[in-house]
């Protein structure tokens, strides 16, 4: 291949192959410095982000912070007409809908969520786009729910399994958005149609036949974002030629994906590094000025910042603040030694200071102990700021992953374009090891939910007899929650296929069958207490176990104690191992998270007091954080535990959300910023996988709490993401603030 | 109470793996139990008790400290403070040791309120830096605050810069007690009277230290004493500075 647009690109592999990894290897530049050639807003994004700042002042006043609904069009790639903020500033185009925050119906997931959102904020669903999904075509809810077996739905309503994409989209899949700018989507429908020739067989069996139409429809997804982009007046079907088309053509790319998918995550890949060899090259060229290229950026996440989902007001408590997970993974070092570190990726992150802070796009840091001091600082300095980055370790993860690999969601990695994901949610381990006790009886409900185990019957617990019945309890749990997971993802497939997105990756791609674990400490510390304390069982009149009496001291996970923190290890470890003995949908790779998002809160709430002493209802610590106020050693007692988990047995990632007062943190600015970069490079030397860093004082959020009008822009990271303070419910915001905010006195 | 080799064994009150105010970067910070002065306004009252604490042993100590070397190599280290530290001397000699073998960063946190004994010195061979709290400039008002004689430290201080060891100086800015302008005037004398003084810190007086008393009924005599505020350290920092 060659074409005009490829002037001065370094040769390669790439032009004869799909392989943006070899593009980006031949032709990008190290960028080893500091912020001090960045340039600040333009007024011209000043005005259109004025403009912005209106439209979420307008949401937000609107019902239930959802602006307006397009209720009549079904949302497909190429379903709207055009739509534009104001059309003379914007250097980057298109929208969602035809109207900015307008949302989108996507009935394919299922009808129901659509109808029930549309009710929740003052709209109703059109009578015909109603008939058609009621009548005549079938959803991926409708599906997943005709398959269904008793012992599935039993685990699901007792809150055993919690937030299975059974009813929305499942997300967490990257399009290699990067490829629509580097080949133009003539190149990539033809290169699909070659793959669909290696797939003309002698024989059709029943995967070829599959694959053959996922190709299909993979070439129609590609045909209709030219169309879209078409109505934007641009011709997408050859490569772009600089850098204000690639950004606008992987935008587009993008932008196709959110208007064919509500996934749970949208997430964006690892694009700024790609991007900057473009900028580059018109900078060399003198065709574009340092100016225009934050402005270009400084759109383009704009953009970011305006996508928008319709979801019903209790996925909000699961996932608060209307997270899209508009992950963008930047920084890294590649596999030569180079860093992967370039000018556009302080670009992306600079948007923070020009546009203020805010949730999304979710920026994600891949830490490397190598990485550029100049960047270290870079980062570190904004956080402090913003408390708007994540940090992954990328020394961990560039071992089995490469180094062109980005971040779906919050923690989850994956190949770009090479590799998806089955989201998986979670399963609740506080609430398995109190069915374990209960022989499988429910501790807030009382309901028999799994077949009759033997209860525990002693009045003191015992450690040996809790830890068979628990792994008996384990078992079952993970033989149900791969069903439940094969069935969702069987039908996800059928119904509501991501063909847009799939028609960004390469035909043969590694699939993963991500699984998840809630209340990790707190089945450890309880398993502590019952091993190092005396644990006495106190229970009602039926012999339920329904609350517990701690007698003496036990280590408690959080501190660095090998004691307890080993227990945590090999529940982790024994869980994945449950899970590898069931078949998975398309044979995918069993992996495991230890992430909640917000949704510790909901999982607690659903979960009765537990042997360590956490009462009924109250949350559980986010992720992989140990329960509020156990730790009692400093923030890097707690960094050693979580970093003792093993990425090898949850390789879909492990979350750790740490605050810390800037007083904490260190005397001043620049001793703060060192001190983060150091805490930052022992954690990951120490293989930790994931931290949320978040640098304010609890008065601040107190007073945000009271006064949001104050904060319109304040951002937290919560497990995985960031959000806008304000817009998480008042029972989050509580759990935000009491949860351990490092404060030294 | 049973019977501890001390140079192996050290009465500790707990430990912070983060610590950022005591010292120069990230700091394992060990707080050593017992401490022979009897500060009004100490925030950490709990650490008073000579019986009090648990002993633990100087391989534990040390492991403990080793699994923190990733976060403090670079440019933290290890501070000790309390309690009064050098009550355990005879262990820190020990330990320091081990750290120094590790290529880790020493420092004390003291009132420098002890006899100049052979153990002593020996520590500060080994401690890279001290961080050297004056209690009071005045002995009368020293006596008064924290009940023993300032003659001691001023000694301590004079050591230290005879024998070219690296030190902090600091001044906890308690209003009405500590921060009278003639003696702050003499304490900036008495400072540049040493040599290896690296920085002078003003330490503003609060009072969140106080339900530590109240939790071992003990009185807070400073109950009426308000927080020093930006204002009081500002005031100070520009006759100490000046």
């Amino acid at each position: 291949m060659q074409f005009k647009q490829w002037e001065n690109f370094n040769q390669g592999d790439w032009q004869s192959e799909i392989n943006v990894r070899d593009f980006i290897q031949r032709n990008y530049t190290p960028y080893e410095g500091d912020s001090s050639f960045l340039s600040p807003c333009t007024s011209k994004t000043k005005k259109l982000w004025d403009k912005v700042l209106e439209l979420y002042q307008k949401e937000k006043d609107s019902n239930g912070g959802v602006l307006d609904i397009d209720t009549k069009t079904i949302s497909t790639v190429n379903s709207h007409e055009a739509g534009y903020i104001d059309k003379d500033l914007e250097e980057i185009v298109g929208l969602q809908t035809d109207s900015p925050l307008k949302r989108a119906i996507m009935p394919f997931g299922g009808i129901k969520i659509v109808e029930k959102s549309c009710v929740a904020y003052g709209r109703e669903v059109d009578p015909e786009v109603d008939n058609i999904f009621h009548t005549i075509r079938k959803t991926h809810n409708d599906g997943v729910f005709s398959v269904y077996t008793p012992d599935i739905r039993a685990a699901r309503s007792s809150h055993l399994l919690t937030g299975l994409p059974d009813g929305y989209g499942r997300g967490r899949i990257i399009g290699d958005y990067r490829r629509v700018a580097l080949y133009g989507v003539d190149v990539l429908i033809a290169e699909k149609k070659k793959d669909l020739e290696v797939l003309d067989v002698n024989e059709l069996t029943e995967d070829i036949i599959r694959k053959r139409e996922e190709i299909s429809e993979q070439i129609d997804a590609l045909l209709a974002l030219k169309e879209m982009a078409s109505k934007y007046g641009f011709d997408i079907s050859t490569p772009a030629s600089n850098s204000k088309e690639a950004v606008q053509w992987l935008y587009f790319g993008y932008l196709g994906a959110i208007k064919d998918q509500n996934g749970a995550a949208m997430s964006l890949g690892r694009t700024s590094t790609f991007l900057d060899i473009y900028f580059e090259r018109d900078l060399n060229n003198g065709t574009i000025t340092e100016e225009q290229a934050q402005e270009i950026m400084d759109h383009f996440v704009m953009k970011l910042r305006l996508v928008r989902f319709l979801r019903t007001p209790e996925y909000n408590e699961l996932f608060s603040g209307d997270p899209v997970w508009v992950t963008e993974s930047i920084g890294g070092m590649g596999i030569d030694g180079r860093t992967l570190v370039t000018k556009n990726s302080f670009r992306v992150l600079h948007t923070l200071q020009n546009l203020g802070p805010a949730p999304e796009p979710n920026l994600t840091v891949l830490w490397s102990t190598r990485l550029p001091e100049g960047f270290k600082k870079f980062t570190c300095e904004l956080s402090i700021k913003t408390s708007s980055i994540q940090y992954e370790n990328d020394d961990l993860m560039r071992i089995s992953l490469g180094d062109d690999y980005g971040i779906a969601c919050c923690v989850s990695p994956m190949k770009i374009g090479k590799q998806m994901q089955f989201f998986g949610a979670r399963a609740n381990l506080a609430k398995t090891l109190l069915y374990a006790i209960n022989g499988g009886r429910d501790e807030i409900s009382g309901k028999q939910i799994t077949p009759k185990f033997a209860p525990i019957t002693s009045e003191y617990l015992d450690y040996d007899e809790v830890m068979d019945k628990f792994n008996q309890m384990m078992d079952y749990v993970a033989t149900v929650y791969i069903k439940a997971l094969n069935a969702i993802h069987y039908m996800h497939d059928k119904y509501s296929y991501e063909a847009l997105e799939f028609a960004l990756h390469d035909s043969e791609i590694i699939r993963t069958m991500a699984c998840g674990i809630a209340g990790l400490s707190v089945v450890a510390d309880s398993l502590s207490a019952i091993k190092y304390a005396k644990v006495k069982v106190i229970r009602d009149k039926t012999g339920l176990a329904v609350d517990y009496e701690v007698e003496g001291k036990f280590p408690k996970y959080g501190n660095d104690d090998d004691r307890v923190d080993n227990i945590a290890v090999e529940i982790v470890k024994t869980f994945i191992n449950k899970l590898k003995k069931h078949p998975t949908y398309r044979h995918s790779k069993h992996t495991l998270s230890i992430l909640t998002i917000t949704s510790n809160v909901v999982y607690g709430k659903a979960t009765g007091t537990t042997p360590d002493g956490r009462k009924a209802g109250s949350p559980f610590g986010p992720g992989a954080n140990p329960l509020h106020g156990r730790d009692s050693n400093g923030a890097l007692a707690v960094m050693n535990t979580i970093a003792k988990l093993p990425f090898d047995s949850a390789e879909d990632g492990i979350s750790y959300t740490f605050s810390i007062t800037p007083g904490t943190l260190g005397k001043n600015q620049d001793s703060r910023i060192t001190n983060l970069v150091n805490m930052l490079d022992g954690y990951f030397a120490q293989t930790g996988h994931h931290i949320n860093v978040n640098v304010f004082d609890r008065s601040l959020l107190e007073d945000a709490m009271e006064h949001p009008e104050k904060y319109p822009q304040l951002t937290i990271r919560v497990s995985g993401y960031a959000v806008n303070f304000t817009k998480l419910t008042r029972e989050q915001q509580l759990d935000v603030i009491n949860r351990t905010i490092h404060e030294r006195i | 109470m049973e019977e501890k080799d001390l140079k192996y064994y050290a009465k500790v009150h707990s430990i912070e793996s983060f610590g950022t105010v005591d010292g120069p970067g990230i700091r394992f910070v060990l707080f050593l139990q017992g401490c022979h002065l009897q500060c009004k306004y100490c925030h950490n009252r709990d650490t008073w008790n000579i019986n009090g604490g648990d002993y633990k042993s100087l391989d534990d100590i040390f492991a403990k400290i080793s699994r923190y070397k990733n976060y403090i190599y670079k440019d933290g280290g290890v501070t000790v403070t309390g309690g009064e530290p050098l009550l355990q001397a005879k262990f820190l000699i020990e330990l320091f040791k081990k750290l120094k073998k590790a290529k880790i960063h020493t420092c004390i946190d003291t009132s420098g309120m002890v006899a100049l004994t052979d153990d002593i010195k020996k520590l500060l061979t080994l401690t890279d830096l001290v961080l050297l709290d004056i209690k009071h400039i005045d002995d009368e008002k020293c006596k008064k605050l924290v009940g023993k004689s300032n003659k001691l430290e001023l000694e301590f201080a004079k050591y230290l810069s005879d024998n070219n060891i690296k030190m902090w100086i600091r001044q906890v800015l308690i209003p009405e007690y500590t921060d009278d302008e003639n003696d702050l005037k003499k304490l900036k004398d008495f400072i540049s009277s040493l040599n290896n003084v690296e920085k002078v810190e003003i330490l503003p007086y609060h009072d969140m230290g106080k339900y530590k008393w109240k939790n071992l009924n003990c009185r807070y005599e400073l109950e009426n004493v308000r927080p020093a505020t930006d204002s009081d350290i500002e005031k100070a920092k520009k006759i100490l500075f000046s």
